[in-house]
């Protein structure tokens, strides 16, 4: 009986993936932090990898792998001492871009998907307002028809990889609200950043996430023509829909590897410090708190792992996917949390990473649907 | 007018962990259907009367569901730990406890340390009696001074001749007020032939007889598990033949080690599973109350605490199967599963497991209202049932030492 996912295969994309982010990656999180910027030679670098396509198929720039490969890569990326990479990388590969391959056309494949997976052109997902976050139907932005493309308008914010990005998947209001059709009148678009309207408005400063670019976008006026329709006009309720599947995902993962790193550095922070003559693992109260931690990591990652196997096999199974964002970003936060208190005044300096990861992890219980939209989601699939 | 292909790519046709099988699903079936048919029904009146049918031991065993995890030479159909798991499971969904906790203790540990220690002529002659359901089992370890901690045994068995006599007292002993065949641990000395005077070395099962002279026992009083026959039981000069030793002597400790991986994880299906159901009679009191005009299942909080509560099922079921793979493969002989790894995953299945069983029943309780604290609706019996999870088989806070010792913390 099998008892892991990964194959040898897996275990050496692993091993050549850490090996990256430890060599490559981690010796400049501290900097890219300071800066609130990641350099941007990661995502070309991290394309002539072939590790912004894994999953890919090969004529369209990927690795051609099964998305256990994208799981190798998200768990390993957790290593970079940072929480912002991993993000922007999962906006890259997992959020910005899956919507092209499942509704793009040819065109939009080779325009957009290839250059994304070399990592030549930076991708970013357009989904939040100022005044419409997870209700997406309430979007403003608007495509109005303008000969054979569309004139858009509109705000998005708090967009990831928004201040660089190339181009970004955007959810667009194509006709007024029908409450005869009420998940119609929404579209995809792939909107280049370089036309005339688009702004980068501001770069939001956040509490976490610092080396990570997050920006206010502006579009007035913006021509867009008629082949940045991505899918099906109206349809793009649908298809955000299934997007965040993916993205709910990924961050899920993210989210309970991330734990493990935490959970690993507090155990050996405990096993290192000494109170009152002892190593402070040694206080049963400690030994107990870092067991009931491993044994929730534990058992969320099961859980992501019957969602990543599901989801490899072509299963949308929504209520499943939610229950993963929702643990394993709660999950995520408590164990930055418990290791600060594990680290006491250590963990409150800025001199270790410990509360950048604490600030950092914070953020999965608010992006890709709060908490508590996850648990609408999950109490309607009750069919409460 | 929707083109839209909700299929993510790439496709992989198998899963990557499989785990039950058809014949599983359709053991599933029968096994629901035989709980709904012979136990469901009778639970409320069974509680009442503080007891159930001895016969429901026979007609598990006439269905085959107590001998699932064992070989054909004794009368088992397999051993299947898969088959096994689906049985604890839908039995739990009986929402009864006590019942649960004395089959469960004449198939689940009984029979299995009767299967481990003892030798193909004790196997033959105890093993049919009990998978047929006609002998009940039971397994005493805890004592009045000594419950995880088993080095602390004090019940000794002294050699008498070819024999052996048996002293001593054992306490919260799942269906032992009415079983039939009890194993029990007990100290021999280095005297009387114990590999070492270290206390693990010491320990020995022993196999008596409700029969036997010099056995006695009560049934204690519980505050859940009511239909369970859980009792003392007490061993004054009990004459046993060598025939009566199960494995050699000073063997006793490797069994009880080797057994709990699966006590725990039956232990681990049960709350899931009972759990689940638990949560289902919640809700389904939730739609039909009223209360400021409309259904309390309706109310945000409740909706929401309903979805915790549901994913943390999922997740602690997620839990318990990663840790059914491990017990499966390891007793398939995976070179590559090793012993800590499953001690690990089962104590954090059964530590998460226990609690969340009881929480849920707690919240079930909680969204019953007034209703929840009456002894007429049958919320309040899962709550107390539920409440030993997290102390039988080995304590919350002994789970945690046990796991924090595989970190080497």
């Amino acid at each position: 009986m099998r008892t892991t996912p990964f194959t040898a295969e897996h275990d050496a994309l692993r091993a050549s993936i850490r090996r990256f982010v430890e060599d490559e990656l981690a010796p400049h999180a501290r900097q890219w932090e300071d800066d609130g910027w990641i350099a941007d030679w990661v995502w070309p670098r991290m394309g002539e990898l072939g590790l912004l396509g894994l999953s890919v198929p090969e004529e369209y720039g990927g690795q051609g792998g099964d998305y256990w490969s994208t799981v190798v890569l998200a768990e390993e990326l957790t290593r970079c001492g940072s929480g912002s990479l991993p993000m922007a990388i999962g906006v890259q590969t997992d959020m910005a871009t899956p919507p092209i391959l499942q509704f793009g056309t040819e065109q939009q494949k080779q325009d957009y998907l290839v250059p994304a997976m070399q990592g030549t052109k930076i991708a970013s997902i357009g989904i939040s307002e100022p005044d419409a976050g997870s209700d997406v139907r309430a979007i403003r932005t608007r495509a109005r028809p303008d000969g054979d493309g569309w004139v858009i308008n509109g705000s998005k914010t708090y967009i990831t990889n928004g201040v660089r990005a190339d181009f970004v998947t955007m959810v667009v209001r194509t006709a007024e609200a029908d409450p005869g059709d009420p998940w119609g009148g929404i579209s995809l678009f792939l909107i280049d950043t370089d036309l005339p309207g688009f702004e980068v408005a501001a770069k939001l400063d956040k509490v976490g996430m610092r080396a990570s670019d997050t920006a206010l976008l502006h579009l007035e006026d913006v021509p867009v023509p008629g082949d940045a329709l991505l899918g099906t006009v109206h349809e793009g309720f649908k298809q955000i829909m299934w997007q965040l599947q993916g993205e709910r995902l990924i961050g899920a993962i993210g989210g309970v590897a991330g734990a493990w790193r935490t959970w690993e550095t507090a155990l050996a922070y405990t096993r290192e410090r000494e109170a009152f003559g002892r190593p402070i693992a040694g206080f049963q109260v400690t030994r107990h708190t870092l067991v009931d931690l491993a044994t929730e990591i534990e058992a969320a990652q099961a859980l992501v792992y019957e969602a990543c196997d599901a989801w490899n096999r072509g299963e949308y199974d929504v209520e499943r996917v939610a229950m993963c964002k929702l643990i394993a970003a709660q999950l995520a936060f408590k164990v930055a949390d418990t290791s600060m208190q594990l680290h006491g005044g250590y963990g409150y300096s800025r001199e270790f990473d410990v509360e950048r990861n604490w600030r950092d992890s914070r953020l999965a219980r608010i992006g890709g649907g709060a908490d508590e939209v996850q648990r609408e989601i999950i109490s309607k699939l009750m069919g409460l | 007018m929707s083109t839209v292909n909700l299929t993510p790519a790439p496709r992989a046709d198998e899963p990557a962990m499989p785990l039950f099988r058809e014949e599983h699903d359709a053991l599933r079936d029968s096994a629901r259907s035989f709980v709904e048919r012979e136990i469901a029904p009778n639970v409320e009146a069974w509680e009442r009367d503080g007891s159930f049918p001895r016969e429901l031991f026979a007609s598990a065993g006439a269905a085959g569901f107590l001998g699932l995890k064992f070989d054909a030479e004794v009368e088992g159909s397999g051993p299947d730990l898969l088959a096994q798991a689906v049985w604890v499971e839908e039995l739990a969904r009986s929402l009864s406890g006590g019942v649960a906790a004395d089959l469960g203790a004449s198939t689940d540990l009984a029979a299995v340390y009767i299967d481990r220690a003892g030798t193909a002529d004790q196997r033959a002659a105890l093993l049919p009696a009990l998978l047929r359901g006609e002998r009940l089992g039971s397994l005493a370890i805890t004592e009045p001074d000594a419950g995880s901690d088993v080095a602390a045994i004090t019940t000794r068995a002294r050699r008498n001749g070819d024999g052996w006599r048996l002293n001593g007292t054992k306490v919260f002993i799942t269906g032992a007020a009415r079983s039939d065949d009890i194993v029990v641990a007990a100290k021999v000395s280095a005297d009387d032939g114990a590999p070492s005077d270290d206390p693990h070395g010491q320990l020995t099962l022993f196999h008596v007889r409700a029969d036997d002279d010099g056995f006695s026992r009560r049934r204690l009083p519980m505050m859940g598990w009511r239909t369970s026959f859980t009792g003392e039981v007490t061993f004054e000069e009990v004459r046993l033949d060598d025939d009566r030793r199960l494995g050699e002597v000073g063997s006793g400790f490797g069994h009880i080690t080797a057994a709990f991986a699966w006590e725990r994880l039956a232990m681990s299906l049960g709350a899931v599973a009972a759990a689940e159901r638990t949560l289902e009679v919640g809700i389904a009191h939730a739609r039909d109350r009223e209360a400021f005009g409309r259904p309390i299942a309706t109310f945000q909080v409740w909706r929401h605490r309903f979805a915790d509560l549901h994913t943390r099922i999922r997740t602690a079921r997620a839990l318990t199967y990663q840790a059914l793979r491990l017990v499966v493969a390891q007793a398939e002989g995976d070179p590559d599963i090793d012993d800590t790894q499953v001690v690990r995953t089962v104590g954090m299945a059964k530590l998460l497991t226990q609690r969340l069983a009881f929480d849920v029943a707690d919240e079930c309780v909680q969204v019953h209202g007034g209703a929840g604290y009456m002894m007429e609706y049958p919320i309040q019996r899962a709550w107390r049932d539920a409440r030993v999870g997290p102390i039988g088989g080995g304590t919350d806070q002994i789970m945690k030492e046990i796991i924090a010792k595989t970190y080497g913390l």
